[in-house]
């Protein structure tokens, strides 16, 4: 349909994720350009862009719980933590006297395992959320995360204990070794593609789920449960669903997250953690998975910006000794103002910024 | 034959009755409506019939399957759909999202069919997708297919409710007070939809209206209920004729006039 572009001639084309052009060349030039950096940036770049594909991950995953099925949780540190011990105890060594291990190196096993554990533990708190929500709901799901911190810190076999830690998962496929440097890849290189690949395969299965009769469902129970419940839709089936694949999304995080640092440490799965997410979906947009890996990107990205500040602006100091402020307080400044401007500036986040420019250039050069 | 029976329902709210010794049934292809002043328990009986409310004694028979006890969504996938007194669209979502929405039983499939959107799942979409277009076509609500229905006139949002009821295909539909709040001409659109899925789907349906006009042109029957008890049951004719209805309903003094 050539300068016809937007003619569908059947529902196969209306429905298609990149159902514009438009779509279909920002995404072609976005997997170009994240598909070339890893030629351009230094390493250290890279690690925190792939960590900051894993976050973004993670927040998808917090985004279909809270944001399309409307179920708030704070507990999401506590799945990413069930994740992270699930993968480093699947692949951790199995002769270690110290650590449970079972010498599964293979990334696709521990992967799919340490979300299918988590998402397991969603699924027995989801009839919590049958019975609870809004903020009881929250604060539910905030004892979850204080419940995994005693557990995980006296737990010594799984976690190594606070301060010691146990060593991350071991991402290996098909015999291919990411977490060390090879022959033509440095280890960031490698370690950002694969979550870059791991990423778009994660935000395209959300992306469909969020648009078949199941994200629909998610967004019925959000919207108005008792109208929900009278056109046939299970409500309570439908919340534990979205607990289920959000708490599976949150331990596949979880087990990446780790892989990049190298180690887990216990106490690093706490309510700080939970409240970063949260941040993620509301700085990026509630209830789109775009908006997802946009928050999550800019939260990761936030503490390597505020680091470099004390080049340019002379009265941030990069430690603590040398008196003036620091980049830490400045993080955590921003942090807030980011959270409170966008809720109250733009509460759609930086998904609606992006639908609003969008908008504009649409109609380019009229107003309306 | 009979679609519903409703049979000696009591309900109470810890002292307060709502509904007591309510009976009525429902034929095939029947216009049954239900008028009262208000708080007479008309919306109880239909908070009684989708499952919302759980009567203390009596019993609901939808052909020959008792309803009472199982819950709405169960309710619902037998082929009762309702539409509600203050519409209850999902309003974040496009007409075309809530009109699928009334289809959730419709082709299912499953998560894992719906995470990789291959086969079934693209299969029964397109499914669902045919059938709704076609309820777009009978209401006429081409024009706003794509808009969050939150920003749609009201009367438009009544339309796409009971869109979202005939998108389930149901075998029984349920209109609380359709044109509440409707000025006359979106009143007498809603009028001829509700003949028309009389006349071309043949469908039972019950209404609670107010709109005694309405009410008087389109039922067939017409139970009038006060103070959660039936008075009479009957044709229009023989109802408007009731002098216990007209005290009950319209007050001593005013008698129906029915709209030429």
């Amino acid at each position: 349909m050539r300068g016809r572009p937007l003619l569908y001639l059947s529902y196969g084309q209306d429905m298609a994720l990149l159902n514009t052009p438009a779509k279909r060349w920002w995404t072609l030039g976005l997997v170009l350009v994240a598909v070339l950096l890893p030629f351009m940036l230094e390493d250290d770049l890279l690690v925190v862009l792939a960590t900051a594909f894993v976050a973004s991950i993670g927040a998808i995953g917090l985004n279909l719980v809270t944001g399309y099925a409307g179920q708030v949780s704070l507990g999401h540190a506590f799945f990413l933590a069930i994740g992270a011990y699930t993968a480093a105890a699947l692949s951790g060594d199995p002769d270690s006297t110290r650590l449970i291990g079972f010498g599964i190196t293979s990334l696709p096993i521990w992967l799919l395992a340490a979300g299918l554990v988590a998402g397991l533990a969603g699924l027995i708190v989801a009839p919590l959320a049958a019975r609870l929500r809004g903020l009881y709901l929250a604060i539910v799901t905030l004892g979850l995360v204080f419940i995994g911190e005693h557990l995980f810190k006296h737990w010594r076999d799984l976690t190594g204990g606070v301060g010691v830690g146990r060593p991350a998962a071991v991402p290996e496929l098909f015999g291919l070794q990411f977490a060390v440097d090879g022959a033509i890849f440095t280890k960031a290189q490698k370690l950002y593609l694969l979550m870059f690949v791991l990423l778009v395969i994660f935000g395209v299965l959300a992306r469909n789920l969020v648009r078949s009769r199941i994200g629909r469902a998610l967004a019925a129970v959000r919207d108005r449960d008792l109208a929900a419940e009278v056109i046939g839709v299970d409500v309570t089936r439908y919340k534990m669903i979205a607990f289920a694949v959000s708490s599976f999304y949150a331990g596949v995080a979880g087990a990446l997250l780790y892989v990049m640092i190298g180690f887990v440490e216990p106490g690093s799965f706490n309510l700080a953690m939970s409240v970063q997410y949260i941040a993620m979906i509301l700085v990026g947009g509630v209830a789109t998975i775009s908006g997802s890996i946009m928050g999550a990107v800019f939260i990761t990205l936030l503490p390597r910006v505020t680091r470099e500040l004390p080049a340019v602006l002379p009265f941030i100091s990069s430690s603590s000794t040398a008196g003036g402020i620091t980049i830490f307080q400045v993080e955590t400044i921003l942090y807030g103002l980011l959270i409170i401007g966008f809720l109250i500036f733009e509460p759609r986040g930086l998904f609606g910024i992006w639908v609003r420019i969008r908008t504009y250039w649409k109609s380019w050069p009229f107003s309306h | 034959m009979k679609v519903l029976t409703f049979d000696d329902v009591l309900l109470e709210f810890s002292g307060v009755t709502a509904l007591n010794g309510v009976s009525f049934t429902v034929e095939a292809g029947e216009l049954f409506a239900v008028i009262g002043p208000n708080g007479a328990g008309k919306t109880s009986i239909f908070n009684v019939l989708s499952g919302v409310y759980r009567p203390q004694r009596g019993s609901v028979r939808f052909g020959d399957q008792e309803l009472l006890g199982l819950r709405p969504h169960a309710i619902a996938r037998l082929g009762i759909a309702r539409t509600f007194q203050n519409i209850e669209l999902f309003s974040n979502l496009t007409v075309l999202d809530n009109l699928m929405l009334g289809r959730h039983h419709h082709h299912p499939y499953g998560v894992l069919a719906a995470l990789g959107w291959l086969g079934k799942a693209r299969r029964n979409e397109f499914a669902n997708r045919r059938a709704v277009e076609e309820i777009v076509d009978f209401l006429e609500l081409a024009q706003w297919r794509r808009m969050p229905v939150g920003l749609l006139p009201y009367g438009v949002q009544k339309r796409v409710e009971l869109g979202r009821a005939l998108a389930s295909e149901p075998k029984l539909l349920l209109l609380d007070e359709p044109v509440a709040g409707m000025n006359l001409e979106e009143t007498e659109d809603m009028a001829r939809f509700i003949l028309d899925i009389r006349d071309e789907l043949g469908l039972p349906m019950v209404m609670v209206e107010h709109d005694m006009g309405l009410v008087m042109d389109l039922a067939d029957r017409i139970m009038v209920v006060d103070f959660g008890r039936p008075i009479r049951t009957g044709k229009p004719q023989e109802v408007a004729a009731d002098p216990d209805v007209v005290r009950a309903y319209l007050g001593e003094e005013h008698r129906i006039v029915e709209r030429a």
